[in-house]
């Protein structure tokens, strides 16, 4: 092997062996652009070397799944000739470095991985954990994130239709920003990566390269330490009127026939679009750096194939249609560059005045990319706590009350009205309800989406923390009246080097696994971002679900709010008063302890198909998950969204606090109007269901309780946010 | 057959949502005009969508109205064909003087997308036949630069001109600071210009024209448009 002496001080994030494979594949030592190529697209960001073993053990398949993982999204068939195009794309690091941008340039790289397969982008989302809200850092990251987001989404245009924000201390380090995207696209116009055939040109569109964002990727694949802040230059500055235009003539462009594959120019930019193009299409890759198109003049091969500047974009056309490309770009005055040809050498050849910068084949680059089974250790279980165990409240209404208008369970109004949530004119479920609900163009059919995770719970259990987050996100789709379709994943956790973290994620990946089996809703799609911590601390494990459901007639979907006096009031699911990883117990019962709630996958999945059948039979009114907080934030949330109360009279055979804000799972509330006819069809689907009470008044009475007024559970639950933003103490 | 035409700049992005609106009041689509045409087909209405046309990088409206048609739709505008600026639309029409005033960033310094009441101060219009003088109007807003200002001798030429259009209010139509949701000035939504063929707003009438969306009250506005022309 290598003589060490001859090692470069800076191995670029990569081992000693990593490096030994370098001089094994090339029969040399590695020239520094080679170095720079091989450290990016073995990083733990591009590589998924540490989960790419447990990713695979997830169900990717479906009848109803085009293009599972492995493409810039995941692709399925919505009915009528047309698609989904989704994916959730972690943007942590970054962020927590430099927020707006950070997640500015988020949103609009997972728009672009949406929109380089055919689609038009019809829908953002996102799934944001903050540090704790005294933290001084906090409200700072929070704004400079949220503006970011709007900033980015608004300007293109496309609307931001909902997502889930959650404040814990275990984030003070490091920030997460999860972006997920969804777009829509004819079946029969969908784009892939695969660069098959030679001699065609390679054509560089968008923006021009500048020296930003180099070795994002590699930056992304590390902890944090003190000094985290010097790592801003690695984060990129996004343009969105510029996206925008390349949107639009991406998309002009696609409805001819000019191209072959089309990549766009993510984390490693320039390297990992045409490595992946060329490695798809099992061709090689020429480029003349000289051709690329710069910000600044002085730039080397390095820093142009590691640039990840943004709204850039990598094709190979058919032979001869380059004038025609060229006319669409020039109408929208962007960038467009012959770059180079695909041959059949299977190398990725890169010539810089008169030199060879670069020369590596492209096979071994991609499948020796390091994978592996890292070491772990599963998470010891924690004893069931019961509801005796727990302090109950002086006061059940008070402790409501105190819930309703907590940082975690609070109106995210503040956060969701700096996204224009309507612009597309398609919204037809807005933020705050249990999915968001976007009308498909011109027909019918919408499509509901929600984010969902409760990190408390994978702490507690891996396993059961994953599952959960399946099921929350299938329920809260279901709960519009949709049917799920297909998940999106976002792997977030501190460093898998470590056997307990590690652990974290392979109990989280099976769990989700099973619950997706289980469900039929497979992973089409996911992003997995490992090292966030910061001085050996992790964040909670944070595996986010993104879900995607169809509903064939919006006229169908019910929303949240109570609707009409009169109505019943009805649990469907049992109520065992589970207390433990609750937020009642955190929040006001000394902190997280104990086992987290169980998912029984079968129960979830008769509950949820009982209740849509309720609702597209028209039977239900208004539907709300039963989530954090159990069921008296959820009627709560009901009430406030209505502006009607309700007298919930069912006697709790239980600790009133354990009814009241347990979080046992797979339960629904809803409303209905003919009470006899819908307890006959839960029993004829062998549901479970409660009748409890009644809608109607101005307050929320739960049973013995004080009543309170839906004024003051509504002005509670308005407060904290824009307070908190608005004042300056730490 | 009345026609519309709505002006696209690189950066718009309502356009195709006033397209839908336009459509189904007029029965017909309108002509998609893009901003580098010197010339602009003959048509009854011109339709300035919102969106951030430029990436509102100077400043919002700004580049737009340099733009060629912009000259050709001042034309129009001075020949009584009606114009219509939404978002946008109507920081375009200031920006090259159709409309008098400026909007300014919202006094918040956050972007807002809400649902907003608003006053219809003048239903003798062809933009607002379709109301009542008074009528409280419930259409979304969202925007980052939409704080109305004009001098004191401009805001006094709006108001001796009726030239208001709408006002933010409170639900019951009573204007105050706490129905201002931007800082515009005398609660200013949206004016017209001194013949009354051009009217500029910040809220956006088309996304509230569909009962499916939660709303129509942005219907009449462009019922109102289809009849006037046709008639």
């Amino acid at each position: 092997m290598s003589d060490t002496a001859e090692r470069p001080e800076d191995l670029m994030g990569l081992s000693d062996e990593e490096y030994d494979t370098i001089l094994n594949i090339l029969g040399r030592t590695p020239k520094l652009t080679e170095l720079g190529i091989f450290s990016v697209m073995w990083s733990e960001h591009c590589s998924y070397k540490s989960s790419k073993f447990w990713l695979k053990t997830l169900p990717t398949e479906g009848p109803q799944v085009i293009q599972g993982p492995g493409e810039n999204a995941g692709v399925i068939d919505i009915g009528d000739g047309l698609a989904a195009i989704f994916k959730i794309e972690s943007h942590n690091h970054p962020s927590f470095i430099e927020p707006y941008q950070g997640a500015a340039t988020g949103v609009g790289g997972i728009m672009r991985d949406v929109f380089t397969m055919g689609a038009r982008p019809v829908a953002n989302m996102n799934a944001l954990r903050f540090g704790a809200p005294e933290h001084p850092k906090t409200r700072h990251l929070m704004d400079g994130v949220v503006s970011g987001i709007g900033g980015y989404g608004n300007c293109m245009g496309v609307p931001t239709v909902g997502g889930e924000v959650n404040f814990d201390p275990a984030y003070n380090g490091n920030i997460l920003v999860n972006a997920m995207t969804v777009g829509i696209a004819s079946t029969d116009k969908i784009f892939y990566s695969a660069a098959a055939g030679v001699g065609l040109p390679v054509v560089y569109v968008g923006a021009k390269t500048g020296s930003d964002g180099i070795h994002g990727a590699t930056m992304a694949s590390a902890a944090f330490d003190d000094d985290s802040a010097e790592k801003r230059p690695t984060v990129q500055v996004g343009d969105p009127f510029t996206e925008k235009l390349l949107l639009e003539a991406c998309l002009e462009l696609m409805a001819t026939d000019a191209i072959i594959a089309i990549q766009d120019m993510g984390a490693a930019g320039l390297t990992s679009s045409s490595v992946e193009m060329a490695d798809k299409g099992k061709v090689g890759i020429t480029l003349n750096l000289d051709h690329v198109p710069k910000r600044e003049t002085a730039m080397t091969p390095y820093e142009m194939m590691l640039s990840e500047s943004q709204e850039r974009m990598l094709m190979v056309l058919k032979p001869g249609r380059e004038d025609e490309a060229r006319a669409i770009f020039d109408k929208w005055e962007l960038d467009l560059a012959v770059i180079g040809k695909t041959n059949d050498s299977q190398r990725l050849v890169l010539e810089w005045q008169g030199e060879t910068a670069a020369d590596i084949p492209v096979p071994p680059l991609v499948a020796a990319a390091p994978e592996y089974e890292r070491p772990w250790i599963a998470t010891p279980p924690r004893a069931v706590i019961c509801a005796a165990e727990v302090a109950a409240p002086v006061d059940i209404a008070e402790a409501l009350l105190a819930l309703v208008g907590s940082p975690d369970l609070c109106s995210r109004r503040w956060v969701w009205e700096q996204y224009d949530h309507m612009v597309m004119a398609d919204t037809v479920g807005r933020p705050g309800g249990d999915a968001a609900l976007v009308r498909v163009h011109g027909t019918k059919k919408a499509l509901a989406i929600s984010t969902d995770c409760t990190p408390r719970y994978v702490l507690a259990n891996p396993v059961e923390g994953g599952k959960q987050a399946v099921a929350e996100a299938w329920r809260n789709v279901t709960a519009v009246g949709a049917t799920p379709l297909a998940m999106t994943n976002n792997l977030n956790f501190g460093n898998p080097e470590r056997p307990e973290i590690m652990g974290q994620l392979v109990g989280a990946v099976q769990g989700m696994g099973a619950a997706c089996l289980a469900l039929e809703a497979p992973i089409v799609s996911g992003n997995v971002s490992l090292y966030n911590e910061t001085n050996g601390e992790a964040i909670l494990p944070t595996p986010v679900i993104g879900c995607v459901g169809l509903i064939d007639d919006l006229t169908n979907a019910v929303g949240s709010a109570f609707i009409n006096e009169g109505e019943a009031v009805f649990i469907v699911g049992e109520t065992a008063g589970w207390l433990g990883c609750s937020i009642y117990q955190r929040d006001q019962a000394g902190g997280t302890a104990g086992a987290p709630p169980p998912v029984d996958l079968e129960i979830e999945r008769r509950h949820g198909d009982f209740v849509r059948a309720a609702i597209l039979d028209g039977r239900v009114t208004a539907c709300h998950d039963v989530s954090d907080g159990g069921l008296a934030v959820a009627l709560a949330e009901m009430a406030i969204a209505g502006g009607i109360g309700a007298e919930i009279t069912a006697t709790p055979d239980m600790p009133a606090h354990a009814w009241a804000f347990g979080e046992d799972q797979s339960r629904y509330i809803v409303t209905c109007t003919d009470t006899n006819a819908f307890i006959t069809a839960a029993t004829e689907a062998e549901v479970h269901v409660t009748h409890i009470g009644t809608v109607g008044g101005a307050a929320l009475t739960l049973f013995e309780a004080e009543p309170i007024s839906v004024a003051a559970l509504s002005e509670a639950h308005l407060r904290w946010l824009p307070a908190y933003m608005a004042s300056r103490e730490a | 057959m009345s026609t519309a035409a709505v002006i696209v700049f690189p950066g718009s992005n309502c356009d195709r949502d006033m397209a839908v609106a336009l459509e189904a009041a007029f029965g017909h689509a309108p002509q998609m005009v893009w901003h580098g045409n010197r010339a602009l087909p003959k048509v009854d209405l011109v339709a300035v969508p919102g969106g951030f046309s430029y990436g509102d990088y100077l400043r919002s409206g700004a580049m737009a109205a340099n733009s060629p048609i912009m000259r050709e739709v001042a034309a129009a505008a001075s020949r009584g064909t009606p114009v219509l600026g939404i978002c946008n639309g109507f920081q375009v029409l200031t920006e090259c003087g159709l409309l008098p005033g400026v909007l300014m960033r919202n006094a918040s310094l956050k972007f807002i997308c809400r649902d907003v009441d608003l006053r219809v101060e003048r239903a003798d219009s062809i933009f607002t036949s379709g109301y009542t003088a008074g009528q409280v109007i419930r259409v979304p807003m969202a925007h980052h630069d939409g704080n109305y200002f004009a001098d004191p001798d401009t805001l006094k030429a709006l108001e001796d001109g009726d030239r208001v259009a709408f006002r933010y209010c409170a639900p019951d139509g009573t204007i105050s600071d706490l129905a201002n949701p931007n800082g515009s000035i005398a609660n200013i939504a949206g004016i017209f210009n001194e013949a009354g063929n051009v009217l500029g707003m910040m809220p956006h009438p088309e996304r509230l024209a569909d009962p499916l969306l939660g709303g129509t009250d942005g219907l009449p506005m462009f019922q109102a448009l289809a009849e006037a022309i046709a008639a």
